[in-house]
């Protein structure tokens, strides 16, 4: 990997970290939600943007890390690490069992099944609505969202905790899809994009490849809604539903698919953008809709993806 | 001597059709064994069993000795059995060394250009294969065929589209290669075949019509009635 | 579509009235799903594209049929037969920009349709929304008919609807078995270069293949907004079901989206009189899930070439 790349990686931390200092409470609190969900874009971008598959029921992933934790929590008695720490694994092992049988289909069968699956679970939630809460959803109480690790005690009531907190998740995600999108396995997930009949027979196991990228994207989405769940508090039904399944298809698609920074730069804008126009309309979602059809007609590779391919050839 | 490659009772049908039917194949190592026959004699399925791309209705592959009728593609090219398709498949958006690097299982790092110096297309490490001539992409999916380091090269009609120039290009690399790798060549170019082919087999509606030397083929009567006499 | 559930607080039903109850809800259900289907099934039969804004075009021409109603003295009756002309004219035409504007630019890459079509989605829903408000419209029937069976009475609006479906399926039947127009279209589904070779324009085609299927789903939606209310969030279930009877039915089957609709209407009428409607929901969406994977062509469709 170049120094080139690793050092606009930094930069980008480096930059986010400063932006605390001067920015306002207001924006702090949006760019904490922007980073956790970021990384939820991210894992999504692996298995979308580099191996190509098109999942429209990645919710259910960043649910099941949203409702681990909250019902650890408030449930089983869990501090916050452990509660953290709980919810990625079952993240991870869903990921797994799931992308065990959708795998077998490809294309559109592939969005369908996920779209499908998805809905499953958000009705699943509706349903154990003794537990759920629904729509209404469960608020973690101030009290339990204080730990220790490592001896030093820790509030997630704190802004300063929560946006460093996140911060360094957001780190650990890029470290971590840098890595990924470098190594070989990177290389065959693009393989696999461009041409799979051709990938598998050049030897490679392409079946292996899909399903390492699919738990590896349904792990970043448990993470990000186990944290979600954690730093905000909340855990309720809207966050399962097939709109925040279009959320990170759309963020990356903006940022720009198969690069590494632009899942984060698509959720910032998108952010942005409906911060900006509830300010006229409670039709937010008029403009995601308008957003989705101009960049499907004029930019599919999205903001980065269209500078790298004009100018910026190195970017990863 | 165990034989590098062998079909026992192999068939294949689509529906009420039998593509291949009941064809016992021998393939001995170091040989080119060119591979004829009329159009819809079943030889792209043929090699489509033989290299996994499609599972046979009934009977076995042998490969040096074990059976691997039931092992996917990918499996079977890890033993050492490489396939060119017949209608060009290479990554386009990709580079050419970026092509023979996933190939030779070494993905985004260099080393694969001996590859591309064996084929002639060196100069061209760095052009997306897409820009690539017709006969250059050929060129390509051989080299990548190279790069998986083959026991057995399978070519799928390499020369269809090729300029005369490009063909005896091809023929000199071709021999080239069946010094290290044993070389199945599906052809319908039968001066090409003559010049190269250790072996002839020839298919016809699903089974074996006829094998020898090139010599012998080009004598049988009924090769020439079912194929040859025609063109 | 869930079919409603008659309060009969009052007269506790023994099993088989409750049965036959749950087989008649089923059978509307069934019919009016069948018909928001078909357009579906047609679009994909023969583009290979997934409208994903479906259910909104459903949705839209059940707003229309209030807004019309509402317009048109003359009382429900002729406000019903205005809708049942206005909303597909309207709902087709909106099909036909999207066609022109939109699918043809991105040359039906079935992934770009896909998202495009979200973003109509959310375009058509926030604009019905923002215009119309957020409440429940309710349309009133055109005429009203009570049967009366031993055990209860039942709406003969409802039953007319099952008749119109059915009339409706059989008149598309009959166009793609029987005339020209279907031969040209079962010909550019099977495939589309040969049907380019045999001069059939195919873009002209695709153009009113997809504005058939919007004006099919407006036709079912008219029918079904007297039963229902009319409400800006209504697409999302006819959108998911019509998924369902695509698929277990088969794509571009029209024989395998009506048995289908049958299957699922009914099951679904009978599962939500008896159990919870969320659970015949999960049920419904998790065996769609199954039978693609394991038989991604669906009861009757055609395997993928």
């Amino acid at each position: 990997m170049s120094a080139k790349s690793i050092l606009l990686h930094l930069a980008v931390v480096a930059a986010l970290f400063a932006l605390q200092f001067v920015a306002s409470d207001y924006m702090v609190l949006v760019l904490t939600r922007i980073m956790v969900l970021a990384i939820y874009a991210m894992g999504y971008n692996i298995l979308f943007g580099y191996a190509g598959l098109l999942s429209l029921g990645h919710a259910m992933f960043f649910a099941t890390g949203l409702y681990a934790a909250a019902l650890g929590v408030t449930r089983l008695g869990l501090g916050i690490p452990e509660a953290f720490l709980l919810a990625v694994v079952i993240g991870v092992i869903v990921s797994l069992v799931i992308g065990l049988i959708v795998l077998r289909t490809s294309g559109v069968a592939f969005m369908i099944v996920t779209l499908m699956f998805s809905q499953a679970a958000f009705l699943t939630v509706l349903y154990f609505g003794d537990y759920t809460r629904g729509d209404e959803g469960i608020v973690i109480p101030d009290t339990l969202r204080q730990f220790s690790v490592a001896g030093l005690s820790m509030d997630l009531t704190s802004p300063v905790l929560r946006y460093n907190l996140a911060l360094g998740f957001l780190a650990f995600a890029i470290a971590v899809s840098l890595l990924v999108v470098r190594s070989k396995t990177g290389h065959v997930l693009v393989a696999i994009r461009e041409n799979e009949n051709r990938t598998a027979m050049l030897g490679y196991d392409v079946a292996r490849y899909k399903l390492r990228a699919f738990v590896l994207s349904g792990a970043f989405a448990a993470f990000s809604g186990a944290a979600y769940a954690l730093m905000f508090a909340y855990a309720g039904s809207t966050l399962a539903s097939i709109q925040y399944s279009i959320h990170p298809l759309l963020w990356t698609l903006l940022g720009g698919a198969a690069t590494v920074l632009g899942p984060i730069l698509g959720t910032a804008i998108m952010f942005v953008l409906v911060d900006v126009a509830s300010g006229f309309t409670t039709a937010t979602l008029l403009a995601v809709g308008v957003v989705l059809i101009l960049l499907v007609l004029f930019f599919p590779k999205g903001i980065l993806g269209t500078l790298r391919q004009r100018y910026i050839r190195w970017l990863p | 001597m165990t034989a590098l490659l062998e079909t026992r009772a192999l068939s294949r049908s689509f529906g009420g059709l039998k593509a291949v039917s009941g064809v016992d194949f021998t393939l001995q190592k170091g040989e080119v064994r060119a591979v004829i026959g009329p159009n819809g004699a079943g030889k792209t399925t043929f090699v489509s069993l033989i290299s996994g791309r499609i599972a046979p209705s009934s009977g076995t592959i042998l490969f040096e000795g074990e059976d691997v009728t039931a092992l996917p593609a990918h499996a079977r090219v890890k033993r050492g059995i490489a396939y060119t398709f017949q209608i060009t498949s290479i990554y386009s958006n990709l580079t050419v060394e970026e092509n023979v690097a996933l190939a030779s299982h070494r993905p985004g790092k260099p080393g694969s250009r001996v590859f591309l110096e064996r084929v002639g297309l060196a100069d061209r490490a760095g052009q997306v294969a897409g820009t690539l001539s017709y006969g250059h992409q050929r060129l390509l999916e051989v080299a990548m065929g190279l790069a998986l380091r083959p026991k057995l090269l399978i070519l799928d009609e390499p020369t269809q589209g090729l300029s005369d120039g490009e063909i005896e290009g091809f023929i000199r690399l071709v021999r080239d290669v069946a010094q290290e790798a044993t070389v199945m060549l599906i052809e319908h170019n039968m001066p090409v075949v003559m010049e190269l082919a250790s072996r002839i087999t020839v298919l016809d509606r699903g089974s074996i019509l006829a094998e020898g030397s090139p010599a012998e083929i080009r004598a049988n009567h009924a090769v020439q009635d079912a194929y040859l006499g025609s063109g | 579509m869930q079919p409603g559930h008659p309060c009969k607080a009052a007269h506790p039903l023994a099993f088989f009235p409750h049965l036959l109850l749950a087989l008649l809800e089923g059978t509307v259900a069934a019919a009016v799903l069948a018909l928001a289907a078909l357009g579906l099934s047609l679009v994909f039969g023969v583009m290979r594209v997934v409208n994903v804004a479906h259910g909104e075009f459903f949705m839209l021409a059940a707003m229309l049929a209030w807004w019309v109603a509402k317009m048109v003295p003359g009382g429900p009756l002729a406000g019903f037969l205005a809708a049942l002309v206005v909303a597909p004219l309207a709902v087709g035409f909106l099909a036909f920009l999207t066609e022109r504007l939109l699918l043809r630019r991105i040359n039906y890459d079935p992934e770009a349709t896909i998202v495009a079509t979200i973003g109509l989605l959310f375009v058509i829903q926030q604009l019905a929304l923002s215009l119309l408000g957020a409440d429940a419209k309710p349309v009133a029937a055109p005429f009203t008919y009570r049967i009366v069976f031993p055990w209860f009475g039942f709406s003969g609006y409802k039953l007319f609807v099952v008749a119109a479906s059915v009339a409706l399926l059989l008149g598309v039947w009959f166009v793609l078995a029987k005339t020209r127009f279907g031969l040209i279209m079962r010909v550019t589904q099977f495939d589309r270069e040969t049907a380019t070779a045999f001069g059939i324009p195919v873009n002209t085609v695709y153009s009113a293949v997809f504005v058939a299927g919007a004006a099919l789903v407006a036709v079912a939606a008219v029918l079904i907004v007297p039963i229902q209310q009319a409400h800006y969030l209504m697409g999302l279930d006819p959108l998911l079901m019509s998924f369902i009877v695509v698929i277990i039915g088969g794509l571009g089957s029209i024989k395998g989206s009506v048995v289908a609709a049958l299957i699922i209407g009914l099951a679904d009428g009978v599962i939500s009189m008896f159990f919870s409607p969320t659970l015949a929901s999960i049920i419904a969406t998790l065996a769609v899930a199954l039978v693609l994977v394991v038989r991604p062509q669906g009861l009757y469709g055609q395997a993928p070439r």
